[in-house]
Formats: C-alpha cells, structure tokens, sequence
C-alpha cells in the first residue's frame, strides 16, 4: 500500500485548526445568513430589479439569503472533510515518528 | 512586606565561613537563590583571579561534555532527562568527574579513528570484488582517459568500459562514481605505459589473474575477506552505541554538575580569603524578609560539609544603594519584564507593575477592539499556556519571547473580546444584542424639531451595547464613530495621567520628602485638573445634555476660546456662567507655573543662606566647593516645569494614537471583508461553495498575518510607548539596577 503521508507535520496541523475555524466560522454564517439578518444585507447578491416588485420584493430578498446561506453550508460541510482528512494525515505523522525512534 | 507594590528591603550581610564548607554552603545559597554576591575584589583581572584554573577545568570539561553530546545525537541516542535535584560534588569528585570525562573523550576519538580506517578498508575490497577487471577510474575522467589511450596506441587496443553498480553500501558512504575498465592490448612492456598512464589518471590498478581458476580463488578471498571486515565494523558501531548509550544516561546530570561547580567557583572568586588561607568572607545583598532562610541554608551546608565552626551572618549599614528586588510569580513576571525593560525602579519607588496588569492590556485593547480576533487571541493564549514546557525546548528566540509573554497575549485577548463587544465589531460584523433605540418616525415629519433622541438613549446604552448593530451599514459610521473615538481617547489619556500623578503623591510620602508635596504635587494636580480635567467635564456634559446638532459648540473651539480668551457674543456657550468658570481655570493654571518654577529652589537658597550665616566665614569657601551652585538648580527646576507643563498638552495628543489604531484596524478588517471573503458570499450559483472554501482559507491566512500579528504587535508597541513614556514619566524615576541572585535554577534554564 502506497504511503498515504502526503504533507509533513506541521502542514497537517495547520490545515486542522484551518479547517475547525472554517467549519465554526461558515456554520455561523450560514445560520446567521438563514435567518435573514439585516447586518448582511451588503454580502447578499441583490439587484435593482429585485428592489422593484411590490409584493414580492422581500421574498425576492429572502430567496437570496437561503441561497447564500446554503453556500455558507456546503462550504462548512466540505471543511469537515478537509479536517477529517488533516486529522488523519497529523496521526499518520504521529505514528511515522513514532515507528523511527 | 513582600508584594508587588514596592520593591523589597534589602540588606548588606557579611558571611564569614570555613574554607572546607565553602562549596556545600554556597550550593546551598544557589539552591535557595535569594542572595547576590557583592564583588569583593573589582579591581582584579579576571586571569588574576584565585579559581581561575578550576574555572577553566568546568569549561574543559563543558566542551567534552558537547563533544559526547554531538556523537549521540549523530548516532540517534536518546539523552535522558534528570529527574532530582543532585547534590554538587565536592573537589575530589571534581577530579574524578574530570578523569572519567578524558577516558570517554579518548575512548571515543579511537573508535572515530578505527571506524574510518576500516571503512575505507572496505571500499577498496569492494572495488575488487565487484569487477574482476583491470581498473578503477572515476567517471568523468573516462572519457579524457580514453583519448589519452588512443594517441598513445593508435588504436591498438581493446577497451571495454561499464559504470560500476552503485550499491547501497557505497552510495551511503558517499563513494564518488566510478567506471570499470578492462584494457587488451599487446605485449609486456606497453603495461608500464599504461600504468604510468591510470597513475595520470589516478585510476586504481589490480592486477587481472590470467586463469579463470585464479580468478575465482582471488574472487573468494575477497568475499571473505569483506565479510570480516563488515562484521568487524558492526562490532565497532554497537560497541561505540553502547559507550553512548551507558553516557547518556548521565550526561544531563553531569552536565548541571559541571555548570554548578563552575558558577560556584565564579563565586568563590568574588569572596575574599582571609591570611590564614582557612576563612572565606563574603558579602551579599539579601531581602530583609529572607535573612532566616539564608541563615538556615548556611547551617545545612556546613553540617554536609562536617564542619563544626556554623557560618556567621553579620549584617552590616551601607550608604551604598541596593539592587531593586521585586518578587514575582509566573504570571506577573511577565508584566515585571516589560517594565523592567524601559528601567529598573530605583530602590523603594513604587512599581508600576501591578497597574500595568490592568491598563497596559486595556489600552491594548481600546486599539484593537475585535471580539473574534480578540477570540482567536485568547485561543492562542491558551494553548501556549498549556504547552508551555514542550514548547521551550524548541530553543528558538522567537518562541521564548512569545512563551514569556503569555500571560500578557492571554489577558490581551480578553480585553480585546471585550472591548470588541463595545465597539459591536466582529471580523468587521456587528451584533443585534440590545435592539435599536434609534426612531425613524422623527426623521419623516416635515416640520417640526427632529429632537436628537438618540443622545438620551446613548446614556444608558453605553452600559449595554454602545453601538447599534444598524451603525455598520450606514454611511456617516465613521464621522460618529471618530468623534466618539477621539474623545473617549481623550478621557482614558488624562484619567491616566492623573493615575500617574496621584502614584508621585505615594512616592513622596514613603521618602518623606513632604516639601515636595506642597510644592510639586499640588500644583502639578491643579494645573492638570483645572485645564484638562475640565476638557473631560465639557465632553461627558456634551454627552448628557440635549442640543440641536446644527447649533451644537465645538468642544475643540471652546476650548482654544478659552485659551486665548476670546469670547465674542455669537459663540454658543454649553452653560450659564459659562465665562467666569473659564477665566478662573485659565487664571489658576497660569499660577501654578511660577509656583511650580520659582519656589522651591527659592526655598533652597534661603536654607542655605541660613547654614552659611551659622557655619561662618572660614568654612564659606569650602562650603561654597561642596554645593551644586543655585544656577543648576534653577535650570534643573525650570527644565522640570516646562516638561511637566508642555508634556501635559503633548501627552494627552498623543494618547489620540488610541484612536488612530483602532480605526485603521477597523478598516483593515472591513477592506479583508469585503475584498476576500465578500466575493465568495456573492456568487449565488453552486459554484459559489467551492470558491468559498478558497476564499475562505485566504481571509483566515490574511486575518492571522496581518490583522493579528502585524496589527498586534503595533498595538502592543503603542500601547507600550503609552506606558513608559506618557504614564511613567509622571511619578516614575527608573534608575535602580536589577537584583541578580546567584540561583542554579535559572541558571540550568537559562542554558539548556
């Protein structure tokens, strides 16, 4: 079996607390994105064509926050498998270090 | 008293002991590492010394000590750690140490020595074995070698050439690479030729065996011949490893033994030795408070030492002034090393250190303001505090300055979290804690006074959440948040200094210079309260009351009105009476100039008119000789006074800096906001997570270099300039020298 050690320790270590902040960080955002905050209201991708429909104007608006939200939550979802994979490459380390001495 | 407050009293003692417990006592004293040894001899040389040559022996004995060192870790021995405290050996041990270290030194050079030789041994029997055919050269050198055989033939040979096999063996004895040639060529006398040829060449010869029979045999003579060689080496390298491996077992402990006895014996050249040859007098500087612990440790060391006569303490009055010991723990010693760094206290003056656990990471803090770097901060705090062990044996500068430190990043980032909920600022975001007090129905009534409601609610909203979620997004943020800023700047830089004043007030009393309160302290107090204590009554008045903003004053032009006394009829005032109040501060502060410049060297001079009247004419000259004339102490006054004066308009701009960082850290998280990150939030399409995942990891890369180490360490610096220069020049003097005492644990530290 080929070695699955593909980056030296430290690299590991990094892309692990990387990838714990990201998956912190984007869950919050995608709840946060969710449920419509008005804080966010400049990262959301609205038009002037948007704005303009009476009735349906907000929930234009809010489409746009879920959509933004559920990219939030995709991109969470992939960070945990970018951690998974640095916490095994970090105990492959661990254990190669381990093995030499 | 043993606090942080003030430094410890400190006292001169003088020990006198016998010669041979000299060492177990002051092994003892380097245990317990509370007394410095005052240098008795200053005016000898250092090869003059008594112990040079015992000196000298620890550090012969340090250098094999390496040597061993480097030979296990070239060979992957694990050295062990010590595990209790040994006790320091006495001189014959000394010797005997010595004797063992010289035969493991020699022990190990022969094995060095033999290793090499039969290693090449081995390298040329391969060349034999591996080739059977005439010669050895090096690979570039063939071609060369080739031309060379065809000038000198004419092409009456046969040349056959291969590139030899590289095994592993060779390769990792770093063999250079060779060809193998075979030459045919006839008749005998051509051989000399040729030999002289490969010796141009340094090509190695052997001699190629006519029969195949003979070939064989010589072909097995060799095989044997390497095989004993190899087993000959591998007995060398695991006798060499278990020479290394029975020294690593005590190499540590030998090593502290080495470092004590020769930080012992540095001691011992400080002390004097009485004619007899039989006593040792010393002296040493010790805290008051610790002279029953010293008494205590001299006692152990002579009972070791099994001598009957116990040392004696005596201590001495000095006019000499004592080393500033101030008793730290590991959390405060952190705070003691960066004031420390700026200038020790002068003996007995007040220490800064405990307020700086407070204010120096506030003021950080006022620079910083950002709840997830603050959170990202205190996460990294943490973490070092927990490895802070693993982490020192990293030996790197960088990493020790950071694992001093962090108690002091720790506390940063806590206060940053705070202050970061204060300024509603998170990686540029705000929070909706609170709700908004702000009301829109005002803003859409035509006529009619818009009453600045807001103002009212602001009040109590600066307990709660100061600034509005809603703030964030509007676009006049910034001309409220840098006036808010600049004042709040404002108030933390004058409550500061005042902190600072009201310190110089516990100073004088401690020295009882009580003169100097009436005429240095209070006047200092009112010029600073009566001028800029006022500054901050108009900004928190302005705050409290309701005004119409068109017509609001500016509290900058009311204060440069009140300066330069210009009062003119269409100036809005903020209050009645507003007039005579300003006359009378502007008044008082000018008063307090010539009573700060002119009356106590007045009062000098009229003590020393006195004392020459009573003293008398005959003494007038040399008396005359010993003063410091009165024109110094006039400048020195003056020098002081417009320091204080202008300092205090210079010092309280330059507390603006407060301001100025925690804008520009602001913007630069905004501008990573909104360039990095953003531009992933505002793809709508699927594609939009994946780039998100780029983006993401480049806004946390940019976050941590710039935003938390760039903006981290220039907030750290202001803040600590803030310290030493703006808040310690007001009480503090900084001209002591730093306690040293002779410990063997900060040693063995300090040089693993």
């Amino acid at each position: 079996m080929a070695s699955l050690l593909f980056c030296g320790p430290k690299l590991a270590a990094c892309g692990l607390v990387l990838s714990i902040w990201g998956v912190i960080m984007l869950a919050m955002l995608g709840i946060f994105f969710t449920t419509h905050s008005a804080v966010l209201i400049e990262d959301v991708p609205f038009t002037e064509k948007d704005m303009e429909d009476g009735p349906t104007a907000l929930q234009n608006i809010y489409k746009l926050y879920n959509q933004v939200g559920y990219n939030c939550f995709i991109a969470a979802a992939i960070y945990v498998g970018i951690g998974f994979l640095s916490f095994c490459q970090v105990r492959l380390n661990k254990r190669k270090e381990y093995l030499v001495h | 008293m043993s606090s942080l407050f003030r430094s410890e009293e400190m006292c001169l003692v003088q020990l006198f002991f016998q010669t041979e417990s000299a060492h177990n006592c002051i092994s003892e004293l380097g245990h317990l590492g509370l007394v410095q040894f005052k240098d008795l001899n200053p005016g000898v040389a250092a090869f003059q010394r008594r112990f040079v040559k015992e000196v000298k022996k620890c550090e012969e004995m340090e250098r094999i000590l390496r040597y061993l060192e480097k030979e296990m870790v070239k060979s992957n021995i694990v050295i062990a750690a010590t595990k209790e405290k040994e006790m320091v050996p006495c001189a014959r041990d000394v010797l005997e140490l010595e004797s063992t270290f010289e035969k493991l030194e020699q022990e190990l050079r022969e094995i060095n020595r033999n290793h090499a030789a039969l290693r090449q041994n081995l390298i040329e029997l391969m060349d034999i074995d591996s080739l059977f055919i005439a010669g050895v050269i090096k690979q570039e050198r063939f071609p060369a070698f080739e031309k060379v055989l065809w000038r000198l033939f004419h092409g009456n040979f046969v040349l056959r050439h291969t590139e030899m096999q590289a095994t592993e063996e060779l390769q990792a004895r770093g063999a250079v690479k060779k060809d193998v040639f075979i030459i045919f060529v006839q008749g005998d006398h051509v051989r000399e030729k040729i030999r002289k040829v490969c010796e141009g060449f340094r090509a190695s010869l052997y001699s190629c065996p006519k029969t195949l029979y003979e070939r064989k045999q010589m072909s097995n003579s060799v095989m044997t011949q390497m095989e004993d060689l190899r087993m000959i080496l591998r007995r060398t390298e695991e006798y060499r490893a278990g020479v290394l491996t029975r020294a690593a077992e005590h190499v540590q402990e030998w090593g502290s033994k080495v470092k004590k006895m020769k930080a012992i014996y540095y001691t011992l050249n400080l002390c004097n030795i009485d004619i007899t040859q039989k006593l040792i007098v010393a002296e040493i500087w010790c805290p008051v408070s610790d002279l029953t612990l010293v008494q205590s440790a001299l006692i152990k060391g002579s009972e070791q030492s099994g001598s009957s006569v116990t040392p004696v303490l005596n201590r001495i009055q000095t006019q000499q002034t004592p080393p500033t010991f101030n008793r730290t723990n590991t959390f405060t010693e952190g705070f003691q090393a960066i004031i420390d760094a700026y200038g020790v206290g002068t003996y007995l003056e007040i220490n800064p250190a405990p307020y700086t656990i407070v204010t120096f990471p506030f003021l950080f803090a006022v620079m910083f303001g950002d709840c997830g770097h603050g959170l990202v901060m205190t996460l990294f705090a943490v973490w070092v505090i927990s490895q802070a062990e693993s982490l020192r044996k990293w030996k790197n500068e960088l990493t020790d300055v950071v694992i001093g430190g962090r108690y002091i990043i720790l506390l940063m980032g806590m206060f940053s979290i705070y202050t970061g909920l204060i300024y509603n600022d998170c990686f540029s975001k705000s929070f909706n804690i609170f709700g908004s007090s702000w009301c829109v129905r005002p803003m859409f009534h035509p006529h009619g006074p818009w009453q600045y409601v807001f103002n009212f609610f602001f009040l109590i909203n600066v307990h709660t959440a100061p600034h509005i979620s809603v703030w964030n997004i509007a676009s006049n943020k910034l001309s409220f948040l840098n006036s808010f800023k600049m004042k709040m700047s404002v108030i933390l830089g004058v409550s500061h200094m005042l902190f600072g004043v009201a310190l110089s007030l516990v100073n004088f009393v401690h020295f009882r210079k009580f003169q100097d309160i009436f005429l240095q302290f209070v006047p200092q107090l009112i010029f600073m309260l009566s001028l800029f204590g006022y500054l901050i009554f108009l900004i928190l008045y302005k705050w409290c009351i309701t005004l119409r903003s068109e017509t609001a004053p500016s509290i900058l032009l009311l204060f440069i009105n009140m300066m330069l006394f210009d009062y003119q009829s269409e100036h809005v005032l903020l209050y009645r009476g507003q007039v005579w109040i300003h006359i009378f501060l502007v008044l008082t502060a000018v008063l307090m100039v010539p009573v700060l410049l002119l009356v106590k060297p007045f009062l000098i001079y009229r003590t020393r008119m006195k004392t020459r009247h009573q003293v008398g004419e005959q003494n007038h000259f040399i008396c005359f000789l010993l003063q410091v004339s009165m024109g110094d102490i006039f400048v020195y006054q003056a020098i002081h006074t417009i320091e204080f004066c202008l300092g205090c308009i210079s010092n309280t701009t330059s507390y603006l800096r407060l301001w100025a960082l925690s804008l520009a850290h602001a913007e630069l998280s905004e501008v990573l906001w909104r360039m990095v990150l953003q531009v992933g939030l505002k793809i709508s399409s699927g594609m939009g997570s994946l780039m998100l995942v780029v983006l993401f990891a480049a806004f946390a890369v940019l976050t941590v270099t710039v935003l938390l180490i760039m903006e981290g360490l220039s907030a750290f610096l202001h803040a600590l300039r803030l310290h030493w220069v703006e808040f310690q020049n007001k009480f503090y003097e900084g001209s002591g020298y730093k306690f040293t005492p002779l410990s063997f644990d900060s040693l063995l530290k300090t040089q693993q």
